[in-house]
Parts: structure tokens; C-alpha cells; sequence
């Protein structure tokens, strides 16, 4: 991915840092600490802050596609780690406040599935889709596209992370939905190629990346939650709950925004990558809440309360994010950070 | 669901039918009944209308429409969600 602009003192010295050798930071990286601390004493809210996650965001990037100009050697740099875990701590503490766990239901893979169902089926405030699918100007599906890009054009990396930390009838299940996230062999049916291909019918540009410094705080907090869960084994209950949330929220959503690219004129070509989901979610969902969730719980019981956090988790920030795109579409605004790097 | 939907479905007494979505050596058909939800079929099966076409298919293991509200049928689009589907007599 191209070095993103900085958004502060952390992510500006971050960037510096791994733009040079390992070997001449040594000075830096102990500077970074301190900027790093000070910035997470001041942050009034970390899941909006621009700096503390763009931060984040580099330092899980360096596990995925790298950033331009950044060593390979920086990703198991001691140091870095080091950084990363203080502010995952916090960023996790600020997760668990923004998330309500209710009473747990029985770990047995029926009740998960149920729980997990009626957890998912609760109206939780605005909805995107609705208002994509009746209302949506055509800049809006752009800034939409720029949003869901960010995880989109790496669709279902994230959860990948946790198959070897899956065994028996979880991992089954887990592989089974990843395999059909991506095209079951046939790239042009991959979901990240399919999202590709939308965002390329609206004249955009489909390079990972492209539009980062476009997306706020709170978009970069949704990816960096998957990567949080997915890279720690502790949490390896988290992202399964996560990815059942995820699923089980996807269909009808879809089918909506799929009807907002047809109301402006789009063919199959834009419209593909959501009609697929609409169809694949509902297998997925199943697969997702019985077998891996489900088999996850009844064969490790203890995860069960970190299964339903994690798909807690995935609703309040993504209901998060909602808000602050609704609340400036409502105004008649942009919900990105720069207009501009939406110029076609 | 249609009758018709569930005719392809199955190993049975005959061979299935090699179909690329399918692995080869017949893999046993189960079908799960999702409590509130639709039938899902995984294993070796072929998917076929009332003529004995195939009806089109894309992934290995579907779900299956049983509470008549998809306007994807016979595949399941979650839609038994919305209207509050309940598979219990
Ligand atoms: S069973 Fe899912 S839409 Fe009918």
C-alpha cells in the first residue's frame, strides 16, 4: 500500500521510521514510545482518533500488503510489537466499553446460532442501506465505496488469520465460507476482484489504498478491530464471533445497496459483488452461527463469552461507523476526511 | 420450498453425476434443517427443475429456500429474517 498521510505526532513518526532501516531507528523507536504514550493519555476517545488509529492501521498493514517504502524486517520488529500491543490494550479497553454483552446463552451450538441470531436481528439505529438503496446521490455510493474499500479489496483476510488457531468442526466451517470468499479457485468470482470491479464502474481506482487518507477514524477502527482479533490467539473466539455477525448481517443489506448502483443506472458489473453476497451470506450465516461459532463453543466452552463479544464488538462499531457517515449525509456532507481524493 | 427443488437432491440409489462443484467421489448429501431458516444441503448433489435441467449454482454448498419469501428461490436470500419465519409446527 502507498505511505498513507500522517494524521499526527504517532503516525508521522511512525511513518518516518519504517521509511528508513531497522538499524538507524534505534533512537526514534524510543522517541515513538513516548509520543505513542502521551497521545494515548490524551485521546478522549481512541475508536475516533485519527492519529492513534491511522497508527494502528500502519502497524497491522506491515502483516498484510506492506507500505511502500517500509522494510519486510520492520513486521516482527520487537519494538514495533511493543508499540502495537500498548495501543491495542487500549483500543480493546475502548471496544469492550462501547460493547454490551448480555446474559450468555447455553454452550451448546443450537443456542450460539440462536443467540448470535437474535443478537444480529435487533434494529440497531440507522440503516445505510435504505437510505443507499432510496436516496444515495451518486457521490454518495462513491464516499460508500471508498468506506467499504478498506476492507473490501482484502475481503475476508482478516478472518483467514484464525484458521490454524481452529481445529475440528469450527475450522471446517471456517475454511468452508473463506473458501467461497475467495471464488472457490475462480478469481474473477474472489469477493475482494468482484469489489474491484464495482468500484472501477464508478471511475475509481480499485489499488488498495488509494483512498485511505479519505477514510476517518472510525473506518479505519473497523478494520483495525478485525486485525485486533484476528492476530491474537486469545482472541480467537472474538473473530469467530466477529465473522458470524458479519455474516449475519449481510444479505439483506446488500440486496439494498445492490438496488442503489441499479437506481443510477448500473449494470451487472457494479451490482455483482452485492447480489453475490445476498445469496452466499445466506449460506454463510448458517455455517457461520451453527458449525463455526456453534462447534467453536461446544468444543472449547469457555470461549463462548469471548464469541459473543466479538460479535457484540463487530455491531457497535460498525453501527458506529453508520453513524458518522448517516450523520453527514443527513447534513449534507461528506462523511470522508477529504473530499478530494474523490476527484475523478 | 417447491417439490421440484428437492427432486436433484440426494445421493439415493443412483450415481450422482459428475458436476464440477461436486468432489469427485460421491461425498454423502446432508441436509440440515436451520431452525428458522432454510434447508442447507452440503455434499455431492445435483440441483435440477421439474424438466431435469439444472438449475444454476455457483457454490458447493447451498441453502434452500422454506419459507417462501426469497426472491431468489430456490436458494435462500435471508429473507426468512424479515418475516419472522418460524419452522416449528
Ligand atoms: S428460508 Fe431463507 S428466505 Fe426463505
Amino acid at each position: 500500500m502507498k505511505q498513507p498521510s500522517p494524521r499526527g505526532d504517532a503516525s508521522a513518526l511512525l511513518l518516518a521510521v519504517i521509511g528508513e532501516t531497522v538499524a538507524s531507528q534505534e533512537e526514534s523507536l524510543s522517541r515513538l514510545d513516548a509520543v505513542v504514550e502521551a497521545s494515548l493519555a490524551r485521546t478522549p476517545d481512541i475508536l475516533h482518533d485519527e492519529d492513534l488509529q491511522l497508527t494502528l492501521f500502519c502497524l497491522y498493514e506491515l502483516h498484510y500488503s506492506g507500505i511502500d517504502e517500509a522494510g519486510d524486517d520492520w513486521e516482527w520488529n520487537p519494538h514495533l510489537l511493543g508499540v502495537r500491543q500498548r495501543i491495542e490494550a487500549a483500543f480493546e479497553a475502548g471496544v469492550r466499553a462501547a460493547t454490551v454483552v448480555g446474559t450468555l446463552p447455553a454452550a451448546t451450538s443450537e443456542a450460539v446460532c440462536a443467540e448470535l441470531f437474535r443478537l444480529t436481528g435487533e434494529d440497531s439505529g440507522p440503516s445505510m442501506s435504505r437510505f443507499v438503496a432510496k436516496s444515495a446521490s451518486h457521490d454518495q455510493l462513491r464516499e460508500f465505496l471508498v468506506h467499504r474499500s478498506v476492507s473490501q479489496l482484502r475481503e475476508a483476510d482478516p478472518h483467514t488469520w484464525a484458521i490454524p488457531r481452529l481445529t475440528g468442526r469450527a475450522k471446517a466451517a471456517l475454511v468452508e465460507i473463506q473458501a467461497d470468499e475467495y471464488g472457490n479457485g475462480l478469481l474473477p468470482r474472489m469477493h475482494s476482484v468482484l469489489f474491484a470491479r464495482t468500484m472501477r464502474e464508478l471511475g475509481m481506482d480499485d489499488t488498495y489504498g488509494a483512498y485511505l487518507d479519505a477514510a476517518p477514524a472510525i473506518t479505519l477502527a473497523s478494520n483495525n478491530l478485525m486485525s485486533l482479533f484476528g492476530l491474537n490467539r486469545r482472541l480467537r473466539g472474538a473473530i469467530v464471533g466477529h465473522l458470524a455477525a458479519y455474516e449475519m448481517t449481510s444479505s439483506q443489506p446488500n440486496r439494498l445497496y445492490s438496488r442503489g448502483f441499479t437506481r443510477h443506472g448500473y449494470g451487472e458489473d457494479a451490482t455483482g459483488y452485492f447480489d453475490e453476497h445476498v445469496e452466499a451470506d445466506a449460506v454463510h450465516e448458517q455455517i457461520a452461527g451453527r458449525d463455526m461459532a456453534g462447534g467453536l463453543v461446544e468444543s472449547d466452552p469457555h470461549l463462548l463469552g469471548d464469541v459473543l463479544f466479538g460479535a457484540a464488538a463487530a455491531l457497535a462499531v460498525g453501527s458506529l461507523m453508520t453513524v458518522h457517515i448517516m450523520d453527514a449525509w443527513e447534513e449534507d456532507r461528506s462523511s470522508l476526511r477529504t473530499a478530494g481524493a474523490m476527484a475523478s | 420450498m417447491s417439490a421440484d427443488a428437492l427432486d436433484g437432491v440426494g445421493g439415493g440409489a443412483a450415481p450422482v453425476p459428475a458436476h464440477p462443484l461436486n468432489s469427485g467421489d460421491a461425498a454423502p448429501v446432508s441436509v440440515v434443517a436451520c431452525p428458522d431458516g432454510p434447508l442447507l444441503i452440503r455434499g455431492d448433489f445435483q440441483l435440477v427443475g421439474a424438466d431435469g435441467s439444472e438449475l444454476p449454482r455457483t457454490r458447493r454448498t447451498v441453502a434452500l429456500c422454506r419459507c417462501g419469501a426469497s426472491v431468489l428461490k430456490p436458494y435462500c436470500d435471508g429473507s426468512h429474517k424479515l418475516i419472522g419465519f418460524r419452522s416449528d409446527p
